[in-house]
């Protein structure tokens, strides 16, 4: 499935990141080498600590690495972000209250300077793609957790951005509405094509989501395996009861369970 | 309107405890007059002279009550120098009075909510200002007022600025500290990852301002206004005390106790409160009304 004469869309080499705190510094990101083509759904998982939402953030020039290089598009994370280059969903979903759902997602757009006739369209066309179609005129605090996040969601769509970072987007989300968001999701990367970097502590939705999946571990914060999912493209929910899904959920594990030895 | 009860309630209790109060502080007026004629008191009639004195230590409210219907409507309506007699308002009025201060107060609340956003805004993006002007900004509210008012009269004065100005500029004074202080906490009210979000769209800081930060600012700015008006008709009502003006609420208050018209004070008194709880509730009114039209409110 993988195009792989075109460069990567992110190429991290050999990336340090050192925090300096008032206990000393904390190494939350060592040696760490990673590509990702473009149209790839990548999961980073790991527990806490290990530097998965750092490096989505180095990634999004909201930090800066400490030595090694990163391209973005091939560009700087810094050039990147100012091409506007990525959508970035963060874990909470981050809505002005002050602003209806269509306001919300018009953010980006009026910031970017896109015509009142373009930001209309475009809205209503990402707030169809999440399922949000009907909700424009609503406030945030008339949806749930989950419709907010969606809404999050369309709002990092909203520009033409070829690449979306996502923080933990449905950490804070229960289990049958995150497994329906999961399905949602699946169905706007294939519609859109996007290059999706993905956040998350669940091993399930990493394994159900991605195409690679990068497992983490922490002090210092590293990758101890990098996972090509065999499973193909299309993916209904039973597929979690196949014995592939259980081996890649398994080999996920172990990696996880490889970093905590050395603790 | 559900609040009208408890209200009701409170001020029925302070009326009561006032009235309760009138009869012992008027006492030992109404039994030294009664010695003096050479007459034995009865407790009925005490109290009805407690109620009734012409220069009492504390005035029974319906007395006040009595004075602000007399001073204002009455006054207007059929004062020799009434607005009904003369076609201007009367210098005897509490209406007249009223508005010189509020005149003055509104002029110096207008410029202090400025002042105060602007230093605000100053503070939140310059680190500068950050570091250098909340601790003058402090400094300035513990001075009191009282020492400090005087002096800005007199060297105004001394430049040729008189009247309006000087009292507005007190005003100001004492209205832009609680601006400053909430701005600079509502501007900062959005949180890291509302600010990271703006980075990532490439945002300039004009833009982080306008549609994040002064948003985010909203409901401190109308609870701050509301401190700051208040604190506006203060700084009026103490600039036209030192200078003995002729004008104005404060200078009802100095003639009141020249003269030892504690009703007269009183009512000042109550044509000030009455005056700062209108103001309030119109900022109430308008935050209301912005915050719904924001969809602030659930």
């Amino acid at each position: 499935m993988r195009d792989t004469v075109t460069a990567p869309v992110i190429a991290a080499k050999d990336l340090n990141l050192t925090f300096q705190t008032g206990d000393g510094p904390v190494h939350a990101l060592k040696d760490v080498t990673l590509e990702i083509a473009k149209g790839e759904f990548v999961s980073f998982i790991g527990p806490s600590g290990c530097g998965k939402t750092t490096f989505l953030r180095v990634i999004a020039d909201l930090e800066q690495p400490t030595s090694g290089t990163i391209r973005v598009n091939g560009m700087s994370p810094e050039a990147a972000r100012k091409a506007r280059a990525y959508g970035y969903v963060f874990q909470a979903a981050g809505l002005y209250p002050w602003r209806t759902i269509a306001g919300n997602v018009k953010l980006p757009l009026e910031i970017m300077g896109y015509s009142r006739a373009d930001q209309a369209a475009r809205v209503d066309k990402v707030l169809e793609l999440v399922e949000l179609s009907g909700f424009q005129r609503k406030f945030p605090w008339q949806l749930s957790g989950g419709m907010q996040q969606r809404a999050s969601i369309a709002r990092a769509l909203a520009f033409d951005a070829d690449i979306l970072l996502m923080d933990e987007p449905f950490g804070a989300l229960d289990e049958i509405v995150r497994d329906r968001l999961n399905e949602q999701l699946l169905d706007l990367w294939a519609r859109t094509e996007k290059t999706i970097g993905f956040v998350t502590h669940s091993i399930p939705e990493a394994v159900y989501l991605s195409t690679k999946i990068v497992v983490m571990s922490p002090r210092p914060g590293r990758i101890t395996d990098i996972i090509d999912s065999p499973l193909p493209r299309e993916r209904p929910l039973e597929i979690r009861d196949s014995p592939e899904f259980i081996d890649i959920a398994h080999r996920v594990r172990e990696g996880l369970r490889a970093g905590h030895i050395d603790d | 309107m559900r609040t009208i009860g408890p209200v009701l309630a409170v001020t029925a209790a302070l009326l009561a405890l006032w009235y309760a109060a009138v009869i012992p502080m008027n006492a030992q007026w109404a039994q030294d007059q009664a010695r003096r004629a050479g007459q034995d008191l009865s407790f009925s009639a005490l109290v009805a002279d407690t109620m009734s004195q012409q220069r009492p230590r504390l005035p029974a409210p319906h007395q006040v009550a009595q004075e602000l219907w007399n001073s204002t409507v009455v006054e207007e309506m059929t004062g020799r120098r009434g607005f009904m007699n003369t076609g201007t308002l009367s210098n005897r009025s509490l209406v007249y009075h009223g508005w010189v201060t509020l005149s003055a107060t509104l002029l110096g609340f207008a410029i202090g909510s400025v002042l105060g956003i602007a230093l605000a805004v100053g503070i939140v993006h310059n680190r500068a200002m950050d570091a250098s002007v909340m601790p003058w900004a402090i400094a300035s509210q513990t001075i009191p007022i009282l020492a400090i008012a005087p002096m800005i009269i007199v060297v105004l004065n001394a430049v040729g600025i008189t009247g309006l100005v000087p009292k507005a500029i007190i005003s100001t004074y004492l209205s832009f500290f609680p601006v400053v202080v909430g701005m600079v906490k509502g501007l900062r009210a959005p949180d890291q990852m509302q600010l990271d979000l703006m980075k990532t769209y490439n945002a300039s800081g004009g833009q982080v301002f306008q549609k994040l930060r002064w948003p985010s600012a909203m409901p401190y700015l109308f609870a701050s206004l509301k401190v700051a008006i208040a604190a506006a008709l203060v700084g009026a009502i103490v600039a036209e005390l030192p200078t003995g003006a002729v004008a104005g609420l404060g200078a009802r208050l100095l003639s009141g106790s020249y003269y030892g018209q504690t009703v007269q004070i009183w009512a000042a008194l109550i044509a000030a409160a009455i005056l700062a709880a209108s103001m309030v509730a119109i900022i109430s009114a308008l935050q209301r009304l912005t915050l719904r039209r924001m969809g602030m409110t659930a």
